[in-house]
């Protein structure tokens, strides 16, 4: 990476020297650097209102950049370490899925885990290739999927010769990383691109101590959720390319479905993200791990929760933990982890990033403070003075196994018909059912519905998770192949 | 040459107080400290623009906030302060041959260093043998402590800067673990006269009525406050404030105060209409079957 040249961010200089030359718009959009929305210059600020512009020379365009939206790209890719990287204006759903759709044509094989967000099955339902799932292990005890192991990857590459490609987690929702380097060597010897779902990844690339990013790691496309730990705005992100990927393919693909408005708040926060941790990620990372260390230690001298880290660390299906994730087994108190993100809320006025059936996920980033990691710990502490119960009779999440009978394409546009949840039992689901946070589905379109599944979509349902996916938007009837 | 210090009460709303000079100016990690000098209320200190307390009026707050609780409870000896590192609290408090130890909380080494050199006065309270001062936020030393102490005095008084924390459901609770059987805590409730502020001190009551027993407010005049008027909690596991007040025993005493008399005591907790309705609204809000 180099430093000088970080200093810049030239999508951030373009709008200002715009700015300064006070240009008369008789282009969109409409309200006019905000003079025709009073309300919205009320809520957003005169300088978010005069910097939403259209794409026109002096600022470069999005679906072609040629002048700063290029530049400010190639200081991406050289920041991240990469051969080149992409803007995204659309989550980074739509990185994940520029980088299946880069990877796999209709019926081509890609091998992956079970516990991948929703993005990824949406973009197989989008160009009709077919999943190869590697049943991650299951911590019992936690309730969450670990990482891939290197020999199931390995054993899958082997069944299914004519597979394209490997996905990965780096890392997991819950911050758990398998041997990315390791499966790299293994899928490349085999002429496999490995593609990184990096979600939950972006400071891999910045901190020290951390685990490895996928650029290190040899990847050939990582999806980099910049708007999650690296700062900028929501529904901005990167996605990046190494190796021998066609580039110019890859933005063909991306702008299939990419926006021709890509707006430049978006954009304009992704320049200064990058820039701001290229310069000063470092220090930046080293204080949230220290704070995720501390925060850890107190949760865990509470008593009745546990708090995990490196101690999940067992060289395979756990290869590598990230520290930042704030990760809490709570169903020790007899309270499910959405019982407890429920309470933090609406009794302590803190909001967490998730609860699943065992466990709460606090997400800490660059902008915690330690005051607010006392709040944390202290709310938690009150929470098992006041509200731990018995535990018996809680439900302990367990991986279900998915029975993948139909391409998932193939199973949504299929002739359906819709059925009570309870009365789906052997089945084969059309349409997604999955908890959000953290959006990973319990069912997808092609999977057999069993009874463990019904089971737990209904304990999610009762326990208060938000069940989403569907096409009954209360989630009590399920589209199944008409047969 | 006039210089004036304003603060905003409210985005349209300011209070200015003339001053003579700067005496201060220093940034700790949580806040950035002014000391001024003015014709009318003398030395005043802020915190990120905002009055702590003035020579002129800080007797009001310490008093109340110390007096009030020690006429009701008959037997304090342990007490915490959570802030409270200007001292003024302890100096009351010292009054209390009784109390045997004053745990006094203060996140900010840097306040007590510029309450030393400039608030001599209050500054002398943290002095007495009895106190222990702790640099350590309030949240985090409460969270070890049980069935500790007879009274809790919560000094911070602004429930958005960085003593946010101290005004949460969080603290109330850990408070309430921190109290002994018969224990009280006193604490900030804010000003209820400003639409901003009157929501805060709602959720205030909505969170200290969940946790305590018996969660009473009384009030006083301090005219460096928002609209010059601030209410405070009164939270109890035993002790109502005005039933088992001892106002003879508190006269035996013969503690010199300038704001706080039994009498007043008595009249601080009937409030006005606006303020007891906006109580009785919380209450009912966070237990809507009026169970007891």
């Amino acid at each position: 990476m180099d430093k000088e040249r970080q200093r810049s961010a030239p999508i951030y200089e373009a709008l200002e020297r715009f700015r300064k030359k006070r240009v008369v718009p008789f282009d969109v959009p409409g309200h006019k650097r905000g003079r025709g929305n009073p309300e919205l210059v009320g809520l957003l600020g005169d300088r978010c209102m005069g910097i939403d512009v259209n794409s026109m020379k002096p600022l470069d365009n999005l679906c072609h950049p040629v002048s700063v939206i290029r530049e400010a790209e190639e200081l991406a890719a050289d920041a991240f370490g990469a051969k080149a990287s992409f803007l995204m204006v659309g989550g980074t759903t739509s990185s994940v899925q520029a980088m299946v759709l880069s990877a796999c044509r209709q019926g081509d094989k890609i091998i992956l885990p079970r516990n991948v967000h929703k993005s990824v099955i949406n973009a197989l339902v989008l160009c009709g290739a077919v999943p190869v799932y590697v049943n991650p292990e299951m911590d019992v005890r936690l309730g969450i999927s670990l990482g891939m192991k290197v020999s199931q990857v390995e054993k899958a590459i082997l069944e299914n010769p004519d597979a394209v490609a490997v996905l990965v987690n780096n890392p997991t929702y819950y911050g758990i990383c398998s041997d990315l380097k390791s499966i790299v060597r293994i899928a490349h010897e085999h002429g496999l691109y490995v593609l990184a779902d990096e979600a939950h990844g972006t400071h891999f690339y910045f901190g020290e101590g951390l685990p490895v990013s996928a650029m290190a790691a040899g990847c050939d496309m990582a999806a980099v959720s910049m708007h999650k730990s690296g700062g900028s705005l929501t529904q901005s992100s990167f996605l990046l390319v190494n190796n021998d990927v066609n580039t110019d393919y890859v933005r063909q693909i991306i702008n299939l479905t990419q926006t021709t408005s890509a707006s430049y708040l978006l954009l304009a926060s992704l320049d200064i993200s990058r820039r701001n941790l290229a310069l000063r990620g470092k220090e930046m990372f080293s204080r949230v791990c220290e704070l995720a260390e501390y925060a850890r230690g107190e949760i865990n001298s509470i008593g009745g929760y546990y708090a995990y880290g490196k101690d999940m660390i067992n060289g395979e299906s756990v290869y590598d933990f990230d520290v930042t994730k704030l990760t809490v087994f709570t169903r020790d108190l007899g309270l499910a982890g959405i019982e407890v993100y429920d309470i933090l809320r609406d009794e302590y006025d803190i909001q967490i990033e998730l609860g699943d059936i065992c466990n709460i996920l606090a997400y800490l980033s660059i902008g915690d403070r330690k005051q607010d990691i006392e709040r944390l710990v202290g709310a938690l502490a009150d929470i098992e003075r006041t509200y731990k119960k018995d535990k018996t009779g809680m439900l302990a999440a367990e991986y279900i196994s998915p029975k993948v009978t139909v391409p998932p394409q193939k199973a949504f546009y299929a002739e359906k018909i819709s059925l009570p949840v309870r009365e789906t039992e052997g089945k084969i689901c059309c349409e997604f059912v999955m908890c959000y946070p953290p959006g990973i589905p319990i069912l997808a379109p092609g999977e057999i519905i069993t009874k463990e599944i019904i089971e737990y979509i209904l304990y999610a349902k009762e326990k208060g998770c938000s069940m989403q996916g569907t096409e009954d938007l209360l989630v009590e009837r399920l589209n199944v192949m008409d047969l | 040459m006039e210089i004036w210090f304003s603060e905003m009460h409210t985005p349209n709303v300011k209070i200015s107080i003339r001053i003579d000079q700067q005496l201060f100016s220093g940034e700790s990690e949580l806040q950035r400290l002014d000391v001024y000098e003015s014709p009318e209320f003398g030395r005043f200190i802020t915190s990120d623009g905002s009055i702590i307390f003035s020579q002129k009026d800080e007797f009001i707050y310490n008093e109340m906030v110390v007096h009030v609780p020690m006429a009701v409870h008959p037997n304090v000896k342990t007490v915490l302060v959570i802030g409270g590192g200007d001292g003024g609290v302890a100096r009351e408090l010292e009054h209390y041959d009784s109390v045997t130890r004053i745990d006094v909380v203060e996140p900010d080494e840097l306040f007590v260093n510029v309450c030393k050199q400039y608030f001599p006065d209050m500054a002398c309270g943290l002095d007495d043998p009895r106190v222990n001062v702790y640099y350590q936020d309030g949240l985090r030393f409460l969270r070890s402590v049980q069935n500790e102490y007879d009274l809790i005095i919560n000094d911070a008084t602004d429930p958005f800067g960085f003593t946010e924390g101290l005004f949460t459901r969080e603290f109330y609770g850990n408070c309430y673990k921190a109290l002994k059987d018969d224990g009280i805590m006193v604490y900030q409730h804010g000003s209820p006269f400003y639409d901003e502020d009157e929501l805060a001190s709602r959720a205030m009551h909505r969170k200290t009525v969940k946790v305590f027993p018996v969660s009473r407010v009384y009030q006083a005049h301090i005219p460096t406050c928002p609209s010059g008027y601030w209410i405070f909690g009164f939270a109890s596991k035993k002790y109502h404030p005005l039933n088992d007040l001892n106002a003879a025993r508190w006269e035996k005493r013969k503690i010199k105060t300038w704001y706080y008399t039994p009498h007043l005591h008595k009249g601080a907790f009937m409030l006005p209409a606006y303020v007891e309705e906006m109580l009785i609204e919380e209450e009912q809000e966070s237990n809507p079957l009026g169970k007891k």
